[in-house]
């Protein structure tokens, strides 16, 4: 595949940004978590499904975009008008009842079957620790009971491991019919949105697969920023730049360039 | 007579949470953290606390770095908008406390199996993960009536939850609103109830609208006026989340040296909430005023 070059000036953030709000359907029930996530709902939101839902683990739940906007969800533009203001369990329940259809959450460490790692790097025995990382929040909850789980996470060799220090929050263990076993009830992870492209998941294995680069990116990059002998899909296709309008909306919705990175010239 | 529970901060913080006491503290996850409470508790000198909360910002950071802690239950403990929390990091790295990790639904659940007064519920969550070998809390049982594999949770029965609402009266009974995250787990979970409230009200605003009472009065220990006491967090109805509050702290707690700068700045040099807010100066607070009121229709609970 010849390298095409962006043709529209974006920033990575922005991209993959996009990329996550595609993976919206209108009419759907969105687990929204925290950073560029919060974006992607509203993107998606205020172009091709107007009519998702947006839940989020402090207790809310929209069904339309915050009227202003926010850095982060507890901020009080995405309480005002919302659908439902209620307790974490409350969302939660709603989550494991089965009926959110996507979730989406970001990560330190992935592995070959999407398991995910925001706690420890290094191990867990004393000594052992070499970073210890925030924790799951709410990410454990959606990986386990989401219909499927989104990933946003940047692709680097350490952090594209053949095998997580530390399963914080399960996508196919190892391998096929690994959840069941397990007995997680949602249906795993669906893709994983990164800094050089979207990989997706062989349904028969739980294995992860290029899907897409970004545009500018070759797919030896991207195998030489993965730690195992990557599966690449038969056609590799590139991933879709933003659209002029998509830029717009996430310009107004993030001013500041505070998550994209975007800064106005 | 009705009995007044009205204390101050520093009479309820000195009473009520001795030093090994287990407190929830955040339970609203982003909104109504009583920093003025946690800042009180690192003025104290509180030692070996366990802090339980699913994600209380910063504050867990900042009472980490003032050395208060002996344990963690917790499900994220960092900066919401920036990530990680120096404070945290370097005593999990270097063995000072001790993690019990949750996710956000098993914390939750810990605190509602404590509250309802049962030794654990179940759910279908963290199955295959690896937080059971970092939680001794949670366990995985079979069903008795569908033989599904499920997960345990443990109750957690705090000896204090402390909880920022917008308005209250002296005998405890107290209104919140806008998202819940586990203040009603907390507040009924635990063995004493602080309430630090924006506006202490007379009975009949409460009782006018039973509907938004967080906790019946009956189980609250104290109360305290404590104004802008859930700064930088946003409260509903009261003031915005000042975000730059959370950058900075990010910017002024990256070392052990920067971190003592900051809480001698902002906690040991501050005697109360008066003297905090003198220093965060009018421009600021003025800048994180409501600028859109919404306001509901009443309701009629007649009969």
């Amino acid at each position: 595949m010849a390298i095409e070059a962006p043709t529209r000036v974006y920033t990575p953030a922005e991209l993959m940004v996009t990329a996550a709000a595609r993976e919206i359907g209108d009419g759907e029930a969105v687990f929204v978590g925290m950073r560029l996530p919060l974006l992607g709902f509203q993107l998606a939101k205020s172009t091709h499904a107007p009519r998702a839902i947006g839940v989020y683990e402090l207790g809310i739940i929209r069904n339309t975009p915050a009227p202003e906007p926010i850095l982060t969800m507890g901020d009080l533009p995405n309480l005002c008008r919302a659908q439902w203001l209620a307790d974490t369990v409350e969302v939660m329940s709603v989550l494991q009842r089965g009926d959110v259809d996507v979730s989406f959450i970001g990560g330190a460490q992935v592995d070959r079957f999407g398991n995910l790692n925001t706690s420890y790097i290094g191990g867990i025995a004393p000594g052992a620790i070499e970073t210890r990382l925030p924790g799951s929040g709410g990410a454990c909850d959606l990986a386990s009971l989401a219909g499927r789980h989104i990933i946003i996470m940047t692709h680097e060799k350490r952090r594209f491991v053949p095998r997580v220090d530390y399963i914080t929050s399960p996508g196919y263990g190892d391998g096929a019919g690994w959840r069941r076993r397990v007995g997680l009830t949602g249906g795993g992870p669906a893709a994983v949105i990164t800094t050089l492209g979207v990989l997706r998941f062989d349904p028969d294995t739980g294995e992860m697969v290029l899907a897409s680069v970004h545009p500018g990116v070759t797919v030896e990059q991207v195998l030489a920023s993965t730690g195992w002998p990557l599966r690449v899909a038969a056609q590799v296709t590139q991933t879709p730049e933003p659209t002029a309008e998509a830029l717009a909306i996430l310009r107004r919705l993030d001013p500041q360039g505070f998550w994209t990175g975007h800064r106005a010239t | 007579m009705p009995t007044t529970k009205l204390v101050s901060l520093r009479q309820a913080i000195a009473q009520f949470i001795p030093d090994g006491s287990t407190v929830v503290i955040g339970a609203g996850l982003e909104s109504c953290i009583p920093f003025a409470a946690g800042h009180e508790i690192i003025r104290q000198r509180k030692r070996d606390l366990t802090l339980v909360g699913p994600i209380s910002d910063i504050l867990f950071d900042q009472l980490i770095g003032a050395g208060c802690v002996r344990a963690v239950r917790a499900a994220w403990v960092g900066n919401v908008i920036t990530g990680s929390g120096y404070s945290f990091r370097r005593a999990v790295e270097g063995g000072r406390i001790e993690v019990e990790d949750h996710s956000n639904l098993t914390l939750a659940l810990g605190l509602r199996a404590g509250a309802m007064g049962v030794p654990f519920l179940p759910t279908r969550t963290a199955l295959g993960s690896d937080l059971f070998s970092t939680n001794l809390s949670l366990k995985t049982v079979t069903c008795p009536f569908t033989a599904e594999r499920l997960t345990a949770v443990a109750a957690i029965v705090p000896d204090v939850a402390i909880l920022h609402v917008q308005r209250a009266d002296a005998e405890g009974d107290a209104h919140l609103w806008g998202n819940f995250g586990v203040a009603r787990e907390a507040a009924l979970a635990s063995r004493h109830v602080i309430i630090c409230t924006e506006e202490i009200v007379a009975p009949e605003v409460i009782n006018r609208d039973p509907n938004r009472v967080v906790t019946p009065g009956f189980r609250v220990s104290a109360v305290v006026h404590a104004p802008w006491g859930a700064h930088p967090s946003p409260v509903p109805g009261h003031y915005n989340r000042d975000h730059e509050m959370f950058l900075s702290y990010q910017r002024e707690s990256q070392t052990p040296e920067e971190f003592a700068a900051w809480q001698a700045r902002w906690v040991d040099e501050v005697r109360n909430r008066d003297d905090y807010l003198t220093l965060l100066g009018q421009e600021r607070t003025a800048s994180l005023a409501l600028k859109h009121h919404a306001l509901s229709e009443a309701v009629d609970y007649g009969y």
